[in-house]
């Protein structure tokens, strides 16, 4: 049973998560990441999931629970990559991800996370919290 | 299983397949004669390569069952005719009448060469079954062809419906035209999702100006396709609300839960801005005497 890497790319954390989870290594992650983002001092946390062809509700709670954890550290999470099969499949089955920041790919991902710090109290995407 | 039957009819048609042949076609242009798009070339083509199969066909015997391998070429070759029929848009009595029209000239030859009444009785129903069999597989096949032209276009009707246009770097816009059912969601939210992999766009405009009415079903829908935009990363606009629509949905109590705007060109605007671009006018002519 192999970890996931956690890289620090400026004040930034990226998770590249390329093989499928089960219930250990997603507490083992989540136990990893808030140590990192409090020994860090990170800002804002990227969860890469373009290696994954199935995300079910189990993925979709931890990314949440990730994104929730990170809030409280005052990190912002961005979910990066999803396949569109992946996102059709996630709709279907309600789980929209209300509470996690999306972004097209890593690229985007940094920008936007760039873009949340800097502009720390304004919110450029209307309509959501 | 199929019975050989004792019979002449092969004999016959061997023996006089040209006159057959002839009499046949003077029938074909008399009955169902060359209209619109087929022509007499094509016509008397076909006939002479159906008699020719015919021929092959019948000399087994086994008249009660087309599914025999004697029968192959001759079921290919209606199949053929039939399809070819069915995409010029021919009614299915025009192809029906290709084959029974052989009935004719058929029964002449057998009067013609049968003298005891018996055997005449005999043989007339022989070929009559068969040639029912024959216009029976041929209205088969050519309804195949019809389903099949109606699926291809209903396929294209979907693809045609659902395009994704490029606005600017960034920015996607999708008009939706006609209703917006489970089906056509899924195309929609394919074609969508795939532009933003592919553009990798962040603002993607849905312009509901041509969906007739909003309801319940279709604001899920929307809803759910605004989801998926939003977890590939794109936010979601929708645009084209009409005066009508605005108050369905007041009176639905639907929470589209989307920025939404009244025209494509207000959503046009927003877009711009979100993805950091402006709209300036030109500069004055006077400035640009150098």
């Amino acid at each position: 049973m192999g970890e996931i890497p956690i890289l620090k790319i400026g004040d930034c954390l990226l998770v590249s998560i390329q093989v499928d989870m089960h219930d250990q290594m997603a507490l083992a992650l989540q136990d990893d990441l808030t140590i990192r983002i409090v020994q860090t001092r990170a800002r804002g946390v990227m969860i890469d999931i373009s290696a994954l062809e199935i995300v079910d509700s189990f993925i979709g709670r931890m990314l949440n629970n990730i994104a929730g954890m990170s809030r409280v550290l005052d990190a912002v999470t961005v979910v990066v990559g999803m396949r569109p099969a992946v996102a059709i499949t996630l709709v279907e089955l309600g789980l929209t991800l209300t509470g996690v920041r999306t972004a097209l790919n890593v690229d985007k991902g940094l920008a936007l996370i760039r873009r949340i710090i800097d502009d720390d109290a304004g919110d450029l995407r209307a309509g959501r919290k | 299983m199929a019975q050989t039957v004792q019979t002449i009819i092969p004999n016959l048609i061997e023996k006089h397949h040209q006159s057959l042949l002839d009499e046949w076609q003077a029938c074909l242009k008399r009955d169902g004669g060359p209209s619109g798009q087929t022509t007499e070339a094509q016509l008397t083509d076909q006939s002479r390569r159906f008699l020719a199969e015919l021929r092959r066909g019948v000399s087994g015997k086994r008249f009660d069952d087309l599914s025999g391998r004697e029968w192959d070429s001759t079921r290919s070759l209606l199949d053929e005719v039939a399809g070819e029929r069915a995409v010029q848009g021919l009614s299915p009595s025009e192809t029906a009448v290709f084959v029974f029209s052989l009935r004719e000239p058929l029964f002449a030859l057998l009067r013609q060469e049968l003298s005891d009444v018996g055997v005449l009785a005999r043989e007339t129903w022989t070929a009559s079954l068969l040639i029912d069999k024959l216009g029976l597989y041929a209205i088969d096949s050519y309804q195949k062809g019809r389903e099949s032209v109606i699926r291809r276009q209903q396929e294209e009707l979907l693809e045609l419906s659902t395009p994704v246009i490029q606005l600017w770097d960034g920015v996607l816009a999708l008009p939706l035209i006609g209703t917006l059912d489970s089906a056509r969601t899924q195309t929609v939210m394919e074609s969508l999702l795939e532009r933003i992999v592919s553009s990798g766009a962040e603002v993607a405009i849905i312009d509901i100006t041509g969906v007739p009415t909003v309801d319940t079903l279709v604001a899920q829908h929307l809803i759910k396709t605004v989801s998926a935009a939003r977890l590939m990363g794109a936010d979601c606009i929708i645009s084209g609300i009409r005066p009508q629509i605005a108050q369905t949905i007041v009176h639905l109590g639907l929470e589209l839960d989307v920025v939404s705007k009244a025209t494509m060109a207000d959503a046009f605007a927003l877009a711009l801005r979100r993805v950091g671009k402006m709209v300036t006018a030109r500069a004055q002519a006077t400035q640009g005497g150098e």
